[in-house]
């Protein structure tokens, strides 16, 4: 029921006062209403709920926690405990 | 597609997974407090992929679920009047109500239309001057904005012939009431990402505060869920909590500010009933007095009806974390999509209903049996 599917502006225009927007979604262009993102440009991604626009997707954010996620077994590696040379017969503290 | 594909990729679910097992120490309760969060969590089987101790319990975030069943059989009432048309949201024309459901009524000569947009129906309402169109504003935050725009457009454009059946709730006081449940087993919350969009996630802050539990707001894809659990778990393991946001690229702290303007100008707070769990003061958005034009529940005289729930049923406990479908006697044999008894198997977003349609009523045939089926034919040297 929250179903909200990003798409990109392919196209805006007004609607009886309303600015509308067409949102192109894969190979589907559907109409939705842009008064909740009254900023939004041609090209930029939104997410729509019931025909709404109701955020801007952060193109930057999005990239941003994608690659710190693609990274995580690298962090994972940096973290873990560096194993240390010893002498033989020694111990380490 | 941009901003989907990314999020099922399952390189980077193995290496959260992998991070998980790594942090977690001890076994932890969370629930993901959206249902479509839970229908992704069963399509998936993300709740497999997770390490033992992590366990997801499913929250009451299913609009249609909760509508309570008074409100669906007044529904029922205004779309069997002649004279009107009932417009919907797809996925409430299947829910039962005490007497067939909108599908029978459509069928019985019923003017009932399903709409993508709430919009719609001022075009509906603007092509049949003749007729009454009746929208069943349902839904959470997420969908307030979109409701709200069609009284308040109904009103500026003067398009008289158009009314909401309204049925709205509200996240923060059901996560309040699961929390102050004696049998609360949640001590973590995967936050609702799309009611986050608009409302922001300020007033998670005094919840996550007062019960000491994490709240991370969380994506829809398998891995906006997969991180959210991690980001939820990490918060566990050091003791904190506090709210987090995971779906960052969608949302900040303040939510949508125009959204929340126009919500607030149509629809005041006030109590609600959720199917399953009962009265919750103050959980629930009403159109305010000055829209009592577009009101559905005061243009037409429905009496209120009593109903009465399945004494079988749990939906009440599996909405508030305590119990699982597979807990239910009923599940899958007595209750289906087709015939459901409760509020958790009426959409396809309810527990109940993701289990069943990903084949988890199934009982799988123990292993030791296949294999004693098999043995005779490997002991004749019929293998391949």
């Amino acid at each position: 029921m929250c179903l909200a599917i990003p798409g990109k502006v392919v196209e805006t225009f007004d609607q009886r006062g309303m600015r509308m927007a067409k949102v192109q979604f894969g190979g589907i262009v559907r109409e939705a209403c842009l008064e909740y993102v009254p900023e939004t440009q041609v090209g930029e991604y939104v997410l729509v709920h019931v025909g709404f626009a109701i955020s801007r997707i952060d193109e930057a954010e999005a990239e941003r926690t994608y690659q710190a996620l693609r990274e995580l077994d690298q962090l994972t590696e940096l973290e873990s405990p560096v194993v240390e040379e010893v002498e033989p017969g020694g111990y380490r503290q | 597609m941009k901003y989907l594909d990314e999020y099922r990729d399952g390189d980077v679910a193995k290496k959260i997974v992998g991070e998980m097992r790594r942090v977690q120490t001890r076994p932890w309760v969370l629930m993901e407090v959206c249902g479509g969060q839970t229908h992704s969590i069963v399509k998936h089987g993300i709740d497999h992929l997770l390490p033992e101790g992590v366990e997801l319990v499913h929250g009451p975030g299913c609009p249609v679920c909760v509508t309570p069943l008074e409100m669906i059989d007044k529904a029922h009432a205004i779309a069997r009047q002649p004279n009107v048309i009932f417009c919907s949201f797809g996925d409430m024309l299947r829910v039962p109500g005490s007497d067939g459901d909108l599908f029978t009524i459509k069928s019985l000569g019923g003017d009932v239309r399903v709409v993508y947009s709430p919009l719609d129906c001022l075009k509906i309402a603007r092509t049949n001057p003749g007729k009454q169109v009746v929208f069943f504003a349902i839904g959470f935050e997420t969908t307030a904005p979109a409701n709200a725009m069609l009284a308040w457009r109904a009103r500026e454009e003067q398009v008289n012939n158009v009314s909401l059946l309204v049925s709205h709730v509200l996240v923060p006081p059901a996560l309040e009431a699961i929390l102050q449940s004696p049998d609360n087993r949640v001590q973590g919350f995967l936050g609702p990402g799309h009611v986050c969009a608009v409302m922001g996630y300020r007033e998670y802050d005094p919840i996550s505060a007062r019960y000491h539990v994490p709240i991370v707001v969380t994506g829809f894809e398998p891995i906006d869920i997969l991180h959210g659990t991690l980001m939820t778990v990490q918060q566990l393991e050091q003791g904190r909590a506090v709210v987090e946001n995971q779906y960052s690229r969608i949302l900040g702290r303040d939510g949508n500010l125009p959204a929340q303007k126009l919500v607030h100008r149509v629809f005041e707070v006030g109590d609600r009933k959720w199917r399953g769990i009962g009265n919750i003061p103050m959980s629930g958005y009403h159109l305010r007095d000055e829209f009592a034009q577009q009101d559905a529940e005061k243009l037409f005289d429905v009496a209120e009806i009593a109903t009465l729930e399945p004494e079988i049923c749990i939906s009440g406990e599996i909405l508030r974390g305590i119990k699982k479908p597979h807990d239910c006697p009923a599940f899958g044999t007595l209750c289906t999509p087709q015939r459901p008894l409760g509020a958790t198997m009426v959409s396809a977003e309810g527990a109940c209903a993701a289990y069943y349609a990903y084949g988890r009523h199934l009982k799988p045939e123990p292993l030791h049996q296949i294999v004693a089926q098999t043995a005779p034919l490997a002991a004749n040297g019929v293998t391949t």
